[in-house]
């Protein structure tokens, strides 16, 4: 159904007198900024990933939009360069990204003050949407994520809580923030807080500390690496499944298992999409996925994925490629895609909690918590 | 709970003093601040885990990354040091050519072999604990401290009561008396550059094992400590390394439990600086140049 009406509205609007035939309408110029190159270019591949198979689907028929990538190399300078080229040479109606919030702080006032939607998928940080009226973001920030994950630690008898944070990062500490407040706000005690150093490789102290205080669950807000190396030191000083280990979104990779391995087991955490969800639309993006580029997908092209589905319907909405027109349309967006029920708020951030699955480790695997 | 926390600390300590002993070394003997030392480290851990991934045992893949990572120090140190020892340059001119060479093999290592996390397979060491009361120790750690007695005790053997430690303590109080006296320095040289980088090799390995994070810049991380407790032993003083490595790791434990874990570093990074106030030549007070 959205389809057609898409594809409607698109040939509505490039129906000019003398072409008759459909391939000769232009297509919109939509541009994509992310991570390609240097240490982050796994995540920024993936997005490129997402888009470029949701593109090949609206495009299915007859090319409607056309997507302009460019690479910022996880600078804020990359990401600025990235959306004036995008927007000086390539004209585009929108633009899908940067992948850091960090690069979206510096590049959001700039693509905001020209009037061109930008809307992050992988940017979690606070203050995004604050830049102005036209950034948006379809990442659902970890203030929304946690709080899902505590009720998980709730409904399994969870009271009181110790809290782990890595000290010297700015998504960790965040998180930790979050995390303090959402165990607060579900009603926990907090024992203790408890810091260390992102490259920390000896944590005893701090677990010999929590152990004696014998919490139910200690949260941990910090980059995967470090997260694996606090799940192998508790288990070496005696931690149990009496203790639930509660992660953040540093803790939502597959490569906690594999570098913990068992040692991560009974870990939870909350996501804002799984490989193994069961619906239809889910089960038919991993097999085109697969089908086309030989791997699985990971959270970060699922949400890419979704985005531009969300911003080609925007389009099709707004009957043409003015930017004013889009932004009005995106904030009209209400969609089912591959991560649940989706909506913006007032604020352009995303509405709904509801597409938020809480997983658990099992044997160095994550599957959906019971 | 004191109890865990002292071993712990212990634990940690063994560690930082095992890193340390071939880094005095090299210093007390050859008289240069030789900051390849913490790729030597990194070069072990990674030897042992290819070793290991292939099916070898630890009983092999020990000596075999020791080994490996001895001959890369005497490449690496002829390479890098043979030309600056023949000019007699400063202490200064033998960190800056570290320096600039262990960044480049760190960054070129983690362009290879990227910049993930290892570990060594869990089957090359059982999971089991030893538990005594309160207190926990795993195998890991109890082979981190047996092989550390074991190193530094052979070391101190071999430096002090040794036909070879007297060569090596001949060429640590003065080469050029050492050569007049029919000891041939280069060669001691080379021995003692090997030795510290097998010192190291066999640290990565195990200093692997116990924390399961074996990466292209683990050697880094190490060295700032190492730095530390060499400097608060007293450069190139072996025992002194010893006590030094377990009294920081027991300092830095103790101040993240009873005191906050956020301060764990000021707290040792401030030990060091108060020892240098009061104690220049280090905390064992010793004179400090040319021994070994």
């Amino acid at each position: 159904m959205r389809r057609r009406a898409l594809m409607a509205s698109l040939a509505a609007l490039a129906a000019a007198p003398g072409r008759v035939a459909r391939a000769q309408e232009a297509p919109i110029p939509i541009g994509l900024v992310a991570v390609l190159s240097g240490p982050n270019a796994a995540y920024g591949t993936a997005i490129r990933a997402g888009v470029e198979l949701a593109l090949g689907q609206v495009n299915a028929g007859a090319a409607r939009l056309r997507l302009i990538v460019e690479d910022s190399g996880g600078s804020k300078d990359g990401a600025i360069n990235a959306a004036r080229k995008l927007i000086g040479r390539d004209r585009v109606a929108a633009i899908i990204g940067p992948t850091l919030s960090n690069e979206m702080f510096a590049m959001g006032p700039v693509t905001n003050a020209r009037g061109i939607p930008t809307i992050g998928t992988s940017t979690t940080a606070g203050g995004i949407t604050d830049i102005g009226p036209f950034i948006f973001r379809t990442a659902l920030p970890e203030a929304d994520v946690i709080p899902v994950t505590m009720k998980k630690a709730a409904s399994r008898g969870v009271k009181r809580v110790a809290l782990m944070y890595a000290n010297d990062d700015a998504f960790s500490k965040s998180g930790f923030e979050v995390m303090r407040t959402a165990a607060a706000g579900t009603g926990f005690t907090i024992l203790t807080v408890e810091s260390f150093g992102s490259r920390d490789t000896d944590f005893s102290a701090q677990l010999t500390k929590i152990k004696g205080l014998a919490p139910d669950a200690v949260g941990i807000s910090a980059l995967v690496e470090p997260v694996a190396g606090v799940l192998l030191q508790a288990r070496q000083l005696g931690f149990g499944r009496e203790t639930l280990f509660i992660g953040g979104n540093g803790s939502n990779s597959p490569k906690l298992g594999q570098i913990a391995g068992t040692a991560a087991d009974g870990l939870i955490v909350g996501s804002p999409w799984f490989i193994g969800k069961q619906d239809p639309l889910n089960l038919a993006f991993v097999a085109a996925f697969r089908a086309r580029f030989g791997r699985n997908p990971d959270q970060f092209a699922a949400q890419a994925y979704d985005t531009l589905g969300i911003l080609a319907a925007a389009i099709a909405r707004a009957g043409n490629a003015d930017p004013a027109r889009i932004r009005n349309a995106l904030l009209k967006t209400d969609r089912v895609g591959v991560m649940g029920p989706f909506r913006f708020t007032e604020r352009r951030d995303p509405a709904s909690t509801e597409g938020v699955v809480v997983l658990e480790m099992q044997g160095g695997a994550f599957r959906i918590a019971g | 709970m004191l109890a865990q926390q002292l071993v712990n600390g212990l634990l940690l300590g063994a560690t930082y003093a095992l890193f340390a002993l071939g880094f005095t070394l090299t210093f007390g003997v050859l008289r240069v601040i030789n900051l390849t030392y913490g790729f030597y480290f990194t070069a072990g851990a990674f030897i042992a885990w290819y070793l290991t991934r292939g099916g070898t045992g630890l009983a092999l893949a020990l000596p075999a990354a020791a080994i490996g990572s001895g001959i890369i120090a005497v490449i690496l140190d002829a390479l890098l040091l043979t030309r600056l020892r023949r000019a007699r340059a400063d202490e200064l001119a033998s960190l800056m050519v570290t320096l600039g060479a262990v960044l480049a093999l760190y960054a070129a290592m983690t362009a290879l072999l990227g910049p993930d996390i290892r570990r060594l397979p869990q089957s090359v060491l059982g999971s089991g604990a030893l538990v005594l009361g309160p207190v926990r120790v795993t195998q890991a750690q109890l082979l981190i401290l047996g092989a550390v007695t074991v190193l530094a005790g052979g070391l101190v053997w071999l430096v002090r009561f040794s036909r070879l430690g007297l060569g090596i303590r001949a060429v640590a109080e003065n080469p050029d008396a050492a050569g007049l006296m029919g000891i041939d320095a280069a060669r001691i040289a080379v021995l003692v550059s090997f030795l510290s980088g097998a010192l190291a090799g066999a640290g990565g390995v195990l200093i692997g094992l116990a924390f399961n994070a074996i990466q292209p810049y683990m050697g880094e991380q190490m060295m700032l400590r190492g730095f530390v407790v060499v400097i608060l032993g007293g450069l190139g003083d072996i025992f002194g390394a010893m006590l030094a490595g377990l009294l920081l790791g027991v300092v830095e434990v103790l101040t993240a439990a009873y005191l906050a874990s956020g301060f764990k570093e000021a707290v040792a990074f401030a030990l060091l600086v108060l020892v240098l106030w009061t104690r220049p030549a280090g905390l064992f007070g010793r004179p400090p140049p040319r021994r070994a």
